[in-house]
């Protein structure tokens, strides 16, 4: 009997969480794929038809609109791995005691809702706003000149929102470095760029990896940046679904843009965990 | 040397320099909220006034999407801070068939794109005929939170020994008693950190949001909306409130937990 209850504690315990991630996570991504195979219109209702025509129709009209997501996204992640990786490193390495305290202030961002942060973005580039109103007065840039409704101001929003995430996964990767590691390749007459290029660096690219997993993802699905900051002619796919999804409610062109972005996105993600192992994937996003 | 004591100031100097781009759109959110403003748009600074913070309730659907946040941040985070610890329990102390696939579907919930997840539950909810609303808002945060937690407090239940429980155990204790005296207050940590983070990211949702309110407004969504006829300052209070209080208990926190580490 106690046995018994031994090797069933562990699935009572998963029990209630499962059925919770099982009927509002997993059967939905069923039900969204047979709702994209669905034809009708939103007047006379859907009816399962197996017709893949949400998917031709959808991809062959919004292709633009993928192919943005892709390249913002794209865009954005190398930006962070560019920005973040200087910050990551030299928070691991000469943070000292105060590690905790950077970390903190990185994390800041988090404390104020992700719309307001974005929406103020908007009100600081805006036409005439903080930055741009001083600079025209000053005749330093030019009257017409605008940052908002342009693929740089999504691109930079992009960015910014997710650059936490990409700068602790890196950062988390550095602080383990052993640094009797780079002790020994010193020894071993390392020049302080080759310990970097080749001790540093390959030791640090789980976090990388990790850090794209977690920016690339939410980057390429978003559409509040795009919206806030990218005006009317750098609408994302993301755009596209909610606006189908929830103004024209065409759910099977919907449902079919999601299962695309997901499978895009997905091919990317095995990729990655793939090459990492679904552990240390996780075990990095839990810090 | 020089070189390398240089190369280390520049690289500080940039790090200050990032986190001040983090904190910018903050100190902008911040200032606008002491904007003695008069027309609709708090676009241009007036001048500084208190007067914000004494009219902080006073747009009513601006004060009933607060409360409906917090309600639906507070639910959020006793829901999905026991059914997470739970898995995290199990995942974490447990060796049994199907770890492995349950391990697969937290990575998916975690990986997942915001929209497919609010847009997959969206699906349900239409097939089903679901009245959209404040309880299947509930319903999208705990779904999204769970994992979160389960990982959380994974994480800290790997950390322990478990020979704890095993001796109190072997001294006749059920198991029930363990779990109250020994495994709870081992893991309550965790299961702090966890239910905080669910709480966090219920509070901070749009995008599930926006796919699965029907006609309630929660803050974000109500600062959406208001987007194209410009954001009161009564947005910028709230925002630098909500941000204060986050402030302070994560520097409560953390002082607790140095003052724990020296005694």
């Amino acid at each position: 009997m106690s046995r018994l209850r031994a090797s069933l504690t562990p699935y009572l315990l998963l029990f209630p969480g499962t059925l919770w991630l099982a009927i509002f996570f997993v059967i939905p991504t069923v039900v969204m794929l047979s709702l994209s195979l669905q034809s009708g219109d939103v007047v006379n209702g859907y009816a399962f038809t197996f017709n893949w025509h949400s998917y031709v129709d959808g991809i062959s009209t919004y292709h633009d609109q993928i192919i943005r997501s892709l390249v913002y996204g794209l865009f954005s992640t190398l930006i962070q791995i560019v920005i973040g990786f200087p910050v990551a490193y030299w928070i691991a390495f000469k943070g000292g005691s105060r590690k905790s305290v950077y970390l903190f202030l990185l994390l800041l961002p988090f404390l104020v809702s992700f719309v307001l942060r974005t929406i103020s973005w908007q009100f600081f580039l805006s036409d005439n706003g903080m930055l741009l109103g001083p600079l025209k007065s000053m005749g330093l840039v030019p009257q017409d000149f605008h940052i908002l409704a342009t693929s740089a101001a999504v691109i930079g929003g992009l960015a910014y929102n997710f650059l936490p995430f990409m700068i602790l996964p890196m950062y988390v990767a550095l602080e383990r470095i052993d640094p009797r590691v780079l002790e020994a390749a010193q020894d071993l007459y390392a020049s302080k760029v080759q310990t970097f290029l080749r001790v540093v660096l390959p030791l640090s690219l789980p976090g990388v990896f990790a850090g794209v997993l977690m920016t690339f993802v939410p980057a390429t699905s978003d559409y509040v940046n795009a919206s806030v900051l990218g005006g009317t002619s750098n609408t994302m796919i993301g755009n596209v679904i909610q606006n189908q999804f929830l103004i024209n409610q065409d759910y099977p062109t919907a449902s079919a843009l999601s299962f695309t972005l997901m499978a895009l996105l997905l091919v990317g993600i095995f990729a990655y965990a793939r090459a990492l192992g679904t552990e240390d994937v996780l075990e990095v996003a839990a810090r | 040397m020089r070189g390398g004591l240089l190369r280390g100031r520049g690289l500080q100097i940039y790090t200050w320099l990032v986190i001040a781009w983090l904190v910018l759109p903050i100190a902008v959110m911040i200032l606008f909220g002491f904007n003695d403003t008069h027309g609709r748009f708090n676009t241009t600074w007036q001048g500084f006034t208190l007067k914000w913070y004494g009219k902080l309730f006073e747009i009513d659907d601006l004060t009933r999407a607060l409360v409906n946040s917090l309600l639906i941040a507070v639910l959020t985070m006793l829901v999905a801070g026991v059914l997470g610890s739970l898995i995290g329990l199990a995942l974490g102390r447990y060796r049994f068939r199907g770890a492995g696939a349950m391990n697969l579907v937290m990575f998916a919930a975690i990986s997942c794109a915001e929209i497919v997840m609010g847009a997959s539950l969206l699906s349900l909810f239409v097939t089903l005929a679901v009245p959209l609303g404040f309880w299947t808002i509930v319903i999208s945060h705990v779904m999204f939170s769970i994992s979160f937690v389960a990982v959380t407090v994974r994480a800290r239940v790997m950390t322990l020994d478990s020979s704890l429980e095993e001796a109190a155990r072997d001294l006749g204790a059920s198991p029930w008693t363990t779990f109250r005296l020994i495994t709870l207050p081992m893991i309550f940590p965790g299961v702090l950190a966890g239910s905080m983070l669910a709480f966090a990211l219920s509070i901070d949702d749009f995008v599930i949001t926006n796919f699965n309110s029907g006609g309630t407004v929660t803050f974000p969504l109500w600062i959406w909306g208001a987007t194209r006829v410009g954001i009161p300052p009564q947005v910028n209070v709230m925002g630098t409130l909500i941000f204060a209080a986050g402030v302070l208990i994560a520097v409560a926190n953390a002082l607790v937990a140095r003052r724990r580490a020296n005694a």
